[in-house]
């Protein structure tokens, strides 16, 4: 047990070292959230009119509004980068020497998973603080509470970049894929828009939205930000974070060959 | 024996790349595993190393099968990759501390092993220094190091010598070559025949299939080794 702890705490703290290196990464991290809550929100304020919906009890801004959206896109984004650097890592020898270590490679894969979302959780609330900063706060429970739906978040899209990184063979495919799998994720998803808004304009758009993984991981962090649990997304995220890691240790397996020809 | 390999085979959908290749490698010696590019070395160790999963034949690892208890096995090889492992931006004992750990080693027994590994390359003065800050021999010597961390049986080498200058080359093939002296097993893949001694066990693979098997100076028979290796595989290499 000591073994797997050992190993546990330092693929994490390396994933970390890495990340505290990389200060440009941080930085990108956060403009990109906050440039969409401080521009881009500010001249969509007027455009959106938000009815009171749960867990809002009250009139919200626009910007109250899509702030669990932007902490959802800093999880989308950290895990879609730790994916990348992992298909980089099989380029060079990093993933190998990971792979060869004598542990299960599901427990190597989910450290691994771990450690690049306490880097997301990092990120989230480093933003949180900055929108505090600037007037767009919760309730201060809400931040405490918000810990276990943005880790949960945070795996099940990790896991997702873990399970393309494992079908991607090369840097260069992983850019399209990006491209596939980020903007969908997020524009089709309750982080800009609630659905009720969505539904006025295209029924088929609102099913989609509804059926995104994102939309659930967004709508837990909304809830979970004023201390609500909502149910449903939790399970939903959970049993999609299951299955996206179910993808990424089959894809990882031996016999299925990460060296390829 | 501390390394058995019997009747393996390994396909790439409909390309074969291994045939039946079986061989020993004897504990205490240095065994080159010699074949011209595409002979289907990197496969061979990719199957030792369990990045690829053995479907034909066994692979025993100082007694134990590697199909069987992966994880056992494993412990007791240490492993120089052709492509570097070690992160750049992280010191020499970070990057050790890090493979440390994943053998399960921490604190004050994973420092002594670290402080002995660079000793004996002589990089104990250099522990705090980044990689990124060193040459390629370094580094390379900093691989070893990290390979022989968790005291294997068996060290497995990849075309370690790879992109690295005469002087450095020679000084990391010799020291594996000293290696074998504390009884430890050492399997080395390369097309360079001149990184093989007299005195090392030899294996000649070939388009998959082993070719050859023996005491380099007993094969040679009297030629060359690069004259040797050239009459048994054409001008591939």
């Amino acid at each position: 047990m000591n073994h797997y702890y050992t190993a546990f705490k330092a693929i994490a703290l390396r994933e970390m070292l890495r990340f505290l290196q990389q200060r440009e990464r941080f930085l990108a991290a956060l403009v990109r959230p906050l440039v969409w809550l401080l521009v881009f929100a500010a001249g969509f304020r007027a455009a959106l009119g938000l009815s009171i919906t749960p867990p809002y009890e009250t009139y919200i801004t626009y910007e109250t509004y899509i702030v669990p959206g932007l902490c959802g896109m800093i999880l989308l984004f950290n895990g879609m980068q730790s994916s990348l650097s992992l298909v980089y890592d099989r380029e060079m020898g990093s993933m190998r020497l990971l792979l060869t270590a004598p542990l299960p490679r599901w427990f190597l894969l989910f450290s691994k998973l771990c450690g690049a979302t306490f880097i997301g959780l990092l990120q989230c609330y480093a933003f949180l603080s900055i929108a505090g900063a600037f007037g767009i706060s919760m309730p201060t429970v809400g931040y405490l509470a918000a810990l276990p739906a943005l880790l949960l978040a945070g795996i099940m899209l990790g896991a997702l970049g873990l399970a393309l990184s494992s079908f991607i063979k090369q840097l260069e495919n992983f850019a399209g894929v990006m491209n596939f799998v980020i903007f969908p994720m997020f524009f089709l998803s309750s982080a800009l828009y609630p659905l009720w808004k969505m539904a006025e304009s295209s029924e088929l758009l609102h099913d989609i939205c509804a059926l995104n993984p994102f939309t659930h991981a967004v709508e837990l962090i909304r809830f979970a930000l004023y201390a609500e649990i909502n149910l449903m997304a939790a399970v939903s995220v959970f049993l999609t974070a299951i299955v996206f890691l179910s993808i990424a240790i089959w894809g990882y397996d031996p016999s299925r060959g990460m060296k390829r020809k | 024996m501390t390394l058995r390999v019997s009747n393996l085979s390994f396909n790439y959908q409909a390309k074969q790349a291994l045939k039946d290749v079986s061989f020993d490698a004897e504990k205490g010696r240095f065994t080159a595993l010699l074949g011209p590019n595409g002979a289907g070395k990197s496969t061979l160790f990719g199957l030792l190393t369990r990045l690829l999963t053995v479907n034909n034949g066994v692979i025993e690892v100082a007694g134990i099968d590697l199909r069987q208890h992966p994880l056992a096995a494993l412990a007791k090889m240490g492993i120089v990759f052709q492509q570097p492992t070690l992160d750049l931006d992280l010191s020499v004992q970070q990057n050790l501390r890090y493979f440390a750990a994943l053998h399960g080693l921490s604190g004050k027994s994973a420092e002594m092993r670290i402080e002995a590994s660079l000793d004996r390359l002589g990089m104990r003065e250099r522990a705090k220094e980044k990689l990124r800050k060193m040459n390629g021999g370094h580094r390379r010597r900093t691989e070893l190091a990290r390979a022989l961390l968790h005291e294997p049986s068996v060290l497995l080498l990849d075309e370690p010598t790879v992109g690295l200058d005469a002087s450095s080359r020679t000084a990391i093939t010799d020291h594996v070559h000293q290696l074998t002296a504390d009884g430890l097993t050492v399997l080395w893949s390369t097309h360079l025949t001149d990184e093989v001694h007299p005195d090392d066990a030899l294996i000649l693979l070939h388009q998959g299939v082993l070719k050859e098997a023996g005491t380099a100076k007993d094969l040679q028979n009297g030629q060359s080794l690069q004259d040797w290796f050239l009459s048994k595989t054409g001008a591939e290499a």
